[in-house]
């Protein structure tokens, strides 16, 4: 496929839709978001990238193999569980930090973030993997 | 302590293949050294001299009223709600053996070192044998039935993976998975029986079982416990019909068999019967079953023996019959035999263990495995000689070897007492054929081949390096040593042992010299019928063989093959059935059992769900559900692909528009997510896919209208029944109660995803991420490059 039309667009679109991912991302405790949502909204705006440009162009683009993401993305949810483990609680227990930053409020980080960005990295990593072998056919 | 003992070899494991690849010479030293270590700080302890966990001196509850009333144990919850701790107990049975397996594991290492010299996969070997000694350590050491359990299936599994350790040879492989099947199925048994025996006792500690000895003798399911029970022990410990899987498994190296399959793991069979003979024993049923079973591997064991010529098969088969001794005496139970047993069970060790390294020794030296075809050996090996010739001697039974006064102890066990009434004249006239078969068997290994003229070998015979020999010299020294010192090396092992199986004092009388009396006159008897049976030997096979014969015809092997050919026959046809490559049957199945699974409750229930008052239905949700209705009639009649997936895609769309109709905002994005990506993945493949046209004929259509209408059918009762039913709302109210003071978070679909159920999820992006490498694999490979066996897979690397 080259199509100008796409390609200008993608060219809009692709940073858009890939800031609406992240924060989609961390929306998700408080407001209809999540990793999972946010990893297919990213995913989608890579897969346009990846039909306006060719799939060699995305790759060089992403510089990171898709498989890597999603092993990685495993990595950290599960690592993020296993920090419970250390501090001597059950596997997967939320465990919550907060930090004081001037002129904001407190700011609360817990391992279930670090979670969801797992679960994040792991949707962007399957389908961009899916994806870019159907584009390679 | 105790936990990092048994957890020690495992930390080592994985380390030994690189120590092996940095010092080739010197790896097998230092991995000796960890058993070394144990072996030590265990005899130590037991000693008294140093404590463990707080505590020592599992020998000194021989003087004390109770058995092992001071043992050194150690316990923390693993799974506390199912009673399952990682508790590990040192007591006189669990010392003597624990002993063993360290003791000579640390010899197997060296012997190792120089059996296996060079060989490319020598550091997996340390790797396996570490996680086999680790094992072992676990099931004796354990308090605890499912943590026995656990431990003795990694028994079984590092076993396989000894077995089959010369991978590339098929009947490596073969025995591998023979010896897994049958003592797996035999560790199931024992789960099943652990998990009865916990619940009739109430507690899972083993420790604490004899405390309810009666509840469980009383109980409905006593018989099952003990069957189960046995059922593992006597397929760990190749009890007949199960023995067949210990001859095969000499496939594996031979310090492997020496470790394994004579000393160590077949007696975890052993083990589990004495630990549990205070708890089960008493009653008829244990002890008539354990002793006749017993006696039959005694005396199939030694037959089989006597026909081999073959070193290893020949030591496997005469360890089946050792075995089957140890068995019968825990059966008879008695405190003489319960004695007998353990001195016997150390005897077996020290010989057994010596024997095999031997064979392996040999086989290395000259090339010969075939003991008719040595002859003067004891000139090119004069030390393996010494040592060959007292173990042997120790096998037949004569003094001043520990294996004398263990025949003697067993005898005086099984003659008939008529004061006591104990004893019985079958299983003495059976205890004495068998050992006149051993006494032959031990003639013919371990006599025979170092006297007489040399015969030319393969190999230029020459004395073993001494990594080799350090082992049969050490345990061979040990079956004199045990005898002549008995109150330093023998009895501290072997007198706590017996307290602990009996569940009271014993101190068995390891003497040499009783005077003349029944049970000397019996071993004479036994000695001479044994040259006289090696002596005729060739008759009496010719007399026998018809019986072999007709035993290898029906046998248990065969029995074996047959039950794994009609399972494999049984997966064959299964797949044939069900697993066509037809993706409309796969489909057609899953639905008809969803339809199945669903429909057949609702039926069941009393009278079908009224229908709801549709009054409320507001205008613009029925205009919604038109067209999720037209969408999907659409697709079913479309005349081209780009129309039906526009269809497909109307009836995602709406599907997530009555999300947000419905308040799930969430469920809603994804929808939409997932609709988008569906397209995009479809203009993908649009190209690749074949023309679109109808492959079903009339009838077929009829059955799939058939299909999806009843699969809706069972959905839409299914939802008018959620519907209409009250919900417990207990879990609802939970997350939305929680979410924000525990979990920091208003949006509860996400808390649930994240934190509550974050398992879950975490269960669920592994399985995506498997799904996405099958996905890789099947798009990667070109069609015709799967099908056909990878080049190379069969014969090896």
């Amino acid at each position: 496929m080259n199509s100008t039309i796409l390609q200008t667009a993608t060219r809009y679109l692709l940073p858009m839709l890939l800031v609406i991912s992240v924060v989609v991302l961390f929306q998700g405790h408080n407001l209809p978001g999540g990793g999972f949502i946010a990893g297919l909204i990213g995913s989608s705006g890579l897969a346009l990238h990846g039909m306006a440009f060719g799939p060699k162009a995305t790759r060089e683009a992403l510089r990171i193999n898709p498989a890597t993401v999603m092993g990685a993305g495993l990595a950290v949810a599960l690592g993020s569980g296993l920090y419970a483990v250390v501090m001597g609680l059950p596997l997967l227990t939320g465990v919550w930090f907060s930090f004081e930053v001037p002129g904001l409020k407190s700011i609360k980080v817990g391992t279930p973030v670090f979670f969801d960005i797992g679960v994040y990295l792991v949707v962007l990593g399957v389908v961009m993997s899916i994806v870019l072998s159907l584009l390679e056919e | 302590m105790l936990l990092a003992l048994v957890i020690s070899g495992f930390a080592l494991a994985p380390i030994a293949p690189m120590l092996q690849r940095a010092m080739p010479k010197r790896a097998g030293y230092l991995v000796a050294l960890l058993p070394l270590t144990i072996a030590v700080l265990l005899g130590l302890t037991a000693a008294g001299v140093v404590e463990l966990d707080g505590a020592s001196g599992a020998s000194a509850a021989v003087e004390d009223a109770g058995a092992a009333g001071r043992a050194v144990a150690t316990s923390r919850p693993w799974i506390p709600g199912l009673g399952v701790d990682i508790a590990f107990r040192l007591d006189g049975l669990g010392l003597l053996m624990s002993m063993l397996v360290s003791g000579i594991g640390a010899l197997i290492f060296v012997y190792a070192a120089g059996y296996l010299k060079g060989h490319r996969h020598l550091g997996r070997l340390y790797a396996f044998l570490l996680m086999f000694m680790a094992s072992m350590l676990g099931v004796v050491l354990a308090d605890n039935l499912i943590l026995l359990f656990v431990f003795w299936e990694l028994t079984s599994i590092s076993s396989y993976l000894l077995i089959g350790f010369d991978h590339t040879q098929e009947k490596s492989r073969k025995s591998a998975l023979q010896a897994l099947l049958v003592t797996g199925l035999g560790g199931l048994a024992i789960l099943a029986g652990a998990i009865m025996l916990g619940g009739v006792a109430g507690t899972m500690t083993i420790s604490e079982l004899v405390d309810h000895r009666d509840a469980i003798q009383g109980h409905a399911l006593f018989p099952a416990i003990v069957v189960l029970m046995l059922l593992g022990a006597c397929t760990k410990s190749a009890q007949f019909p199960f023995h067949f899987w210990l001859p095969n498994a000499m496939a594996a190296p031979t310090p492997v068999s020496a470790y394994l399959h004579s000393s160590t793991m077949v007696k975890a069979g052993v083990y589990l019967i004495a630990r549990l003979s205070p708890v089960l024993g008493g009653a008829a049923i244990w002890n008539d079953v354990l002793t006749w079973v017993g006696g039959v591997t005694m005396l199939v064991g030694a037959w089989m023996a006597f026909r081999q010529t073959v070193m290893k098969p020949l030591l496997a088969y005469s360890t089946v019959s050792a075995l089957g001794t140890l068995v019968m005496a825990l059966g008879v139970g008695t405190t003489k035999a319960v004695e007998a047993a353990m001195v016997f069970l150390l005897a077996h060790a020290f010989y057994k263990g010596t024997l095999f390294m031997v064979a392996g020794a040999i086989d290395h030296e000259t090339g010969e495995k075939d003991v008719s075809k040595l002859s003067g050996l004891r000139r090119s090996m004069p030390v393996l000689f010494v040592a060959t010739l007292a173990a042997s001697l120790s096998m037949a039974g004569l003094p001043p070897f520990v294996g004398f006064v263990a025949k003697e102890l067993m005898l005086k066990g099984l003659i008939p007492d008529s004061a006591k009434g104990t004893g019985s004249e079958a299983l003495t006239a059976m205890l004495v054929v068998s050992a006149a078969l051993g006494v032959a068997v031990a003639i013919r290994f371990g006599i025979r081949p170092f006297l007489g003229a040399v015969k030319p070998t393969p190999i230029e015979p020459h004395e073993p390096p001494r990594p080799m020999l350090l082992g049969p010299v050490l345990l061979a020294l040990l079956g004199v040593l045990a005898v002549v010192l008995p109150g330093y090396l023998a009895l501290p092992l072997v007198g706590p042992a017996a307290s602990a199986v009996l569940n009271a004092p014993a101190r068995p009388d390891m003497a040499l010299w009783h005077g003349v009396n029944a049970a000397l006159l019996l071993s004479v008897l036994a000695v001479a019928a044994g040259v006289v049976l090696y002596l005729a030997q060739t008759a009496v096979l010719r007399i026998g063989e018809p019986i072999a014969r007709a035993m290898d015809r029906i046998g248990p092997l065969r029995a074996y093959d047959g039950l794994l050919w009609s399972l494999l026959a049984f997966s064959r046809l299964q797949t044939r059935t069900l697993q066509t490559g037809n993706l409309r049957e796969y489909i057609f199945y899953t639905i008809g059992t969803t339809v199945i699974a669903i429909g057949a409750p609702l039926v069941m229930r009393e009278g079908l769900v009224s229908l709801p008052d549709l009054s409320d239905v507001r205008d613009y949700e029925m205009g919604l559900f038109a067209l999720l209705l037209a969408g999907a009639g659409y697709v079913s009649v479309a005349k081209n692909r780009l129309a039906a997936i526009g269809g497909l895609g109307l009836v995602g769309y709406g599907i997530a528009i009555a999300f947000v109709l419905f308040g799930a905002p969430d469920l809603a994005l994804t929808q939409l997510c997932i609709e988008t990506l569906m397209v995009v993945l479809m203009v993908l493949v649009f190209y690749m896919l074949p023309d679109f046209r109808s492959i079903s004929n009339g009838a077929q259509r009829v059955r799939d209208l058939f299909v999806a209408l009843s699969l809706g059918a069972a959905m839409f009762f299914l939802v008018l029944m959620a519907g209409q039913s009250t919900p417990d709302l207990a879990v609802t109210t939970f997350y939305g109660q929680k979410s924000v003071p525990e979990a920091y978070g208003r949006n509860v679909v996400n808390v649930i995803l994240v934190d509550f159920r974050a398992l879950d999820t975490l269960g669920e992006i592994t399985v995506l991420v498997v799904a996405a490498v099958g996905v890789y694999a099947l798009m990667k490979t070109k069609p015709g490059g799967m099908g056909k066996p990878v080049a190379g897979r069969e014969g090896g690397r």
